[in-house]
């Protein structure tokens, strides 16, 4: 096992060990198990998409909204501050 | 399951016998601080505020001083006030007083001066410690408080350390205990899920409110929240924003019904789960549930932290192996083999759970003998 998602509703997994560009891995879905090729490096931790993710798209985990996607983000591209932003306690945003 | 506590006048339970030297205002800190240096076993809280606070603030203080000095953990007290102070020093020493806790003040402008308020306050307190009657009780865990609380975080608290912290806290609060957990900011993006466990909807309302009020709050002072939180350390650690962030925190309170919403600093009803406004910063949030009464507090940490408190165990809990093979002199319990697949997280559950009886039972954490006693107060205001 390579990374975790909660929800059938994730579009992103967490790796749970160092994972490199051009791997085939495995991501844990409950008892599901899904293949995604990765095309970057995506360290312990840190997440990458299960599938395509149209910029302005919500970013999902545990099957909840996390952020948008500032550009246009491809299955198996790393996921983080450089292409996702939160929406909450931020300017512009009324709770 | 029975646990060993002392009995204190009011009829609570404490998990260990402190005496507590509690300086009202930072003027008194450095006088108490020499006091409390004369024995083994006396604490000090590191006072830095008590003076020229405007008034939402001041309840704040009081509150947190008075609450840990009430705190079961605490056998006996003696304040230290300077005497000009804007703070309440004789109101508040004399409603601790009340509770039947042996107490003592002494105001340095009166004494004439730090040696001899030094003096008069050893010689208090080593009477008080010879004569404070100490009785061991066998209680069950309806006694107990449990504060929940998690720092310095990454990816790993919201996949496995806050889920295993979780089944404890349903267990202790289908035991009949109380858990606390706080940290106003980092329920932010989260808040639906936790409005829909209120058991009623006042409590709903009220949680609603604190969250709003602390995103408005965080706007109104020129910053974004997300300027600051998830925080640099968080970032590198995986976590992308700060709905993420706290998606993952609260995942450590459980899925029992949320009985309340408190104050900062505000007394914890006994039985139930309760959640208490405080800011994301881990010192001032584990301050105020401890000053809640919360007689043991369970933190989890992603990338490790060593922080404590003056009166009431800490016990550090981690799913980062790393993490843990770096900082293994403050992290206590090791539930990485969750992350790796290795064990469930009823099983690590388990062994938390134990790991807190234990605890409850007088063995040291590690930041108990490290003597991790970080203390800090949840400010809002100006001081004038």
């Amino acid at each position: 096992m390579d990374a975790i998602a909660f929800s059938k509703k994730d579009n992103v997994a967490t790796a749970i060990k160092d994972l490199f560009k051009g791997q085939r891995v495995t991501v844990a879905l409950g008892e599901k198990k899904l293949t995604v090729e990765l095309l970057e490096d995506v360290p312990f931790g840190h997440k990458f998409a299960l599938v395509d993710i149209p910029q302005g798209a919500q970013v999902v985990k545990y099957g909840e909204p996390i952020g948008i996607a500032t550009v246009d983000i491809k299955k198996g591209q790393y996921v983080h501050v450089h292409n996702v932003v939160g929406q909450r306690g931020v300017r512009g945003h009324r709770s | 399951m029975k646990l060993k506590g002392f009995l204190r006048p009011d009829g609570k339970i404490g998990f260990r016998n402190h005496f507590l030297v509690v300086p009202t205002v930072i003027c008194a800190t450095r006088t108490a601080e020499e006091i409390a240096s004369n024995f083994s076993n006396v604490v000090c809280l590191h006072n830095q505020h008590g003076c020229n606070h405007m008034k939402e603030d001041e309840r704040k203080v009081v509150n947190v001083l008075k609450g840990l000095a009430c705190n079961p953990n605490v056998a006996g007290v003696l304040f230290v006030g300077l005497g000009c102070e804007t703070i309440p020093t004789m109101k508040i020493f004399e409603s601790v007083r009340a509770t039947g806790k042996p107490a003592e003040c002494l105001i340095i402008q009166e004494e004439g001066g730090t040696l001899r308020t030094i003096e008069k306050g050893v010689r208090i307190l080593q009477k008080m410690m010879e004569q404070c009657e100490i009785k061991e009780v066998e209680v069950d865990l309806s006694n107990v408080i449990v504060a929940i609380e998690c720092g310095g975080s990454d990816t790993t608290s919201g996949i496995a350390s806050n889920p295993v912290v979780g089944y404890v806290a349903d267990k202790l609060v289908d035991a009949g205990a109380a858990v606390v957990f706080s940290e106003t900011t980092e329920i932010i993006g989260a808040e639906h899920l936790l409005a829909r466990r209120a058991v009623n909807e006042e409590v709903a309302k009220k949680l609603l409110e604190l969250v709003s009020r602390c995103e408005r709050s965080a706007l109104a002072g020129g910053e974004d929240v997300r300027g600051v939180n998830p925080t640099p350390g968080n970032i590198r650690g995986g976590l992308t924003t700060l709905e993420e962030k706290s998606l993952g925190a609260i995942y450590k309170a459980g899925t029992r019904p949320i009985s309340g919403v408190l104050e900062y600093g505000e007394p914890v009803p006994a039985r139930g789960l309760y959640f208490m406004d405080s800011p994301g910063h881990d010192v001032e949030s584990v301050s105020g549930m401890v000053a809640g009464g919360a007689q043991v507090v369970i933190f989890t940490t992603g990338r490790g932290t060593p922080t404590g408190c003056p009166i009431a165990p800490v016990i550090k809990v981690t799913a980062n192996a790393k993490t843990y093979s770096r900082m293994s002199d403050n992290i206590d319990v090791d539930v990485s083999d969750v992350l790796e697949g290795k064990t469930t997280i009823q099983q690590a559950g388990e062994r938390l759970y134990q790991k807190l009886i234990e605890v409850l039972n007088g063995k040291l954490t590690k930041s108990e003998m490290l003597r991790h006693r970080e203390f800090g107060i949840y400010l809002t205001q100006p001081t004038l």
